[in-house]
Parts: C-alpha cells; sequence; structure tokens
C-alpha cells in the first residue's frame, strides 16, 4: 500500500485531486489552513495502489508518494 | 520506501501566487520533470512571459529572464543565437502569444529558430481581471465579452498551432491539454519531444497546453477542468498538427 502525504498548509483547496482519486479516498477539511482555505486530506482508513493521479493533477506540489 | 511522486528538483519550494486549481502551476511542474528527465537544468534558460505566470523566474530553479508583452520569441531567438549551446524556451500565454506577440512568434517560427516554445492557452486574460482573449471562444462570457463573443464583432478564436504549423521553419507543433492526469502525462512526452527537438538542433517547436482558468470561466476548479475536457477540446483539438522530426 502506498503512503500519501498532503501538506495541508500548501493545499489551496482546489480539490482535483477529490474530482481523480479513482478510489475516492480524499476528502475536503472542515476546517481552514493558514491561508484560509480548506485543505484535503486522506480519508481515515484508505488504501492507496499509488497511481499517483492526486499528484500529477495537483497544481502546487502539496502531494509526496511513498511505496 | 520507495518515492513514487516528489517535487522535481528544477522547481523551488516557493508557493505559488495562483489561484486554486490554475493550470499554469501544472505546466511549471510538468516542464520541471522534464527538465530534470534530460538533466539540462544547468544549460537551460527560460523566457517568462508577461500575464499570470510573469512571476515565474521565482518558482523555477534555473536561470530565466523576462521579457516584454509577447516579445517571448525575439528574447530567446537573441539569448539562443548569442549561447547555441544553451537550451532556451520561452512560455508564453494566449494574451502574450496570440494577441500582442503575434508578430514575433510568426517571425520566429518562420525563421526556424532553434527554441522551444511551451503556450498555455487558457482563453482569458487571467493577470488583468478575466477580459477577452484572442482565444476566447464564440459565446464565452468575459470581463468585456459580457454578452458572449459574438464573430460579427470580435472575430474568431485564433488557433495558433493550426496557423504555425504551415510554416516551413515549424519542425514540430502539437495541442495537448493539463486537464486529466492522463492528458498531463500526455502533455509531458510532447514538452519532453520539444526540447529534445532543440538538443538534436532540429528547429522550432511549439507545444499548446490548454489550461483552465476556474477564476475568470467563473466555475469551480474541478468543473473548470471538466469545461476544458468538454468544451474547450471541441473548439481546439488535441492532436499533432505538425512532426517533420
Amino acid at each position: 500500500m502506498a503512503k500519501v502525504k498532503i501538506d495541508p498548509e500548501k493545499c489551496k483547496g482546489c480539490g482535483l485531486c477529490i474530482l481523480y482519486c479513482p478510489k475516492g479516498h480524499i476528502k475536503q477539511s472542515k476546517a481552514l489552513n493558514k491561508k484560509g482555505a480548506y485543505p484535503v486530506g486522506m480519508t481515515e482508513k484508505y488504501d492507496c495502489s499509488g497511481c499517483s493521479f492526486c499528484a500529477i493533477i495537483c497544481p502546487d506540489l502539496c502531494i509526496t508518494i511513498d511505496k | 520506501m520507495d518515492k513514487i511522486f516528489e517535487k522535481p528538483e528544477s522547481i523551488r519550494e516557493k508557493e505559488t501566487h495562483y489561484c486554486p486549481g490554475c493550470g499554469h502551476g501544472i505546466v511549471h511542474r510538468v516542464i520541471c520533470e522534464v527538465v530534470d528527465d534530460l538533466g539540462i537544468r544547468e544549460k537551460l534558460i527560460g523566457i517568462a512571459p508577461v500575464g499570470c505566470a510573469v512571476i515565474a523566474y521565482d518558482y523555477w530553479n534555473f536561470d530565466v529572464t523576462e521579457a516584454a508583452h509577447g516579445r517571448v520569441p525575439a528574447v530567446a531567438t537573441g539569448i539562443k543565437r548569442s549561447l547555441p549551446d544553451r537550451i532556451v524556451f520561452g512560455y508564453q500565454g494566449d494574451g502574450d502569444l496570440g494577441a500582442i506577440g503575434t508578430a514575433e512568434i510568426i517571425h520566429a517560427a518562420n525563421r526556424g529558430e532553434n527554441i522551444t516554445i511551451i503556450f498555455v492557452n487558457n482563453t482569458v486574460y487571467g493577470m488583468t481581471g478575466g477580459q477577452m482573449a484572442p482565444t476566447t471562444l464564440l459565446k464565452q462570457k468575459t470581463a468585456t465579452t459580457p454578452a458572449g463573443r459574438e464573430q460579427k464583432m470580435h472575430g474568431f478564436p485564433l488557433k495558433v498551432c493550426e496557423l504555425l504549423s504551415v510554416l516551413p521553419g515549424v519542425v514540430y507543433a502539437e495541442r495537448v491539454t493539463a486537464h486529466s492526469p492522463q492528458n498531463i502525462l500526455k502533455a509531458k512526452k510532447a514538452i519532453k519531444k520539444a526540447f529534445e527537438n532543440q538538443i538534436k538542433g532540429l528547429g522550432f517547436s511549439i507545444v499548446e497546453v490548454l489550461s483552465p482558468c476556474p477564476t475568470y470561466l467563473g466555475l469551480s476548479p474541478q468543473d473548470a477542468v471538466k469545461w476544458v475536457g468538454e468544451e474547450l477540446t471541441k473548439e481546439y483539438p488535441l492532436k499533432i498538427f505538425k512532426d517533420i522530426t
């Protein structure tokens, strides 16, 4: 299983990763970050195959993936 | 653990000033990935445009200079001719390349300058407030076409790749899009080829990247990428217009 790290302070909350995650394992947070955006995060129990779609579409380089 | 995806070396840590969901961030990163793959960072010179990407030099970790509005191909010509061992690329938006810089791009292409141009087409002037650009679609609403673009009043959308592909100096012209991960991977391939053409000394290459501008399309970032994939690609078909490499 791949490990996804999302930087909540860098995230602008555009939600493109949510749109393209084939498993629907990314969700928008309900709390604001310092920027005033609602950052995204992984769901509590996620099972990532490491397709990297989220990181490829992210315009702000908030996501790193390890496997 | 192995890294599957991490920041390319050629991009800086600095956060961009772009709006949420803007395609510029994606195109910046894709260029940096290609630069790292080809190992050309130390001999690369980029030229930033006027437009939203005007401070791209703050985000790229290689040499970048700035050109007056639309004059990227002219500055690139000068740099490439005086330093022929460097890799020179221009980064331009649709207002920069398709409006004020039309003369420069056509003549640089027609001279067959050995440079690479990355053309980001998001159909509006983002930096100045979402005014109509030459590439705005018919019926598309912008700040200066509140009732939608009309052909009689504003003319037709300008198709840059089609226009340049007929010039004998152009060796490679392709249109790609940055609206989905699959298409971003195709865009990376096209940009890589455009840089390789220059390394081989083949001549002028241009890659047009259709990109979302959620703020001035008046859509959410998610709807904006869908609009690029469904509507924009109808008017601007994705294909290789010329490849004589």
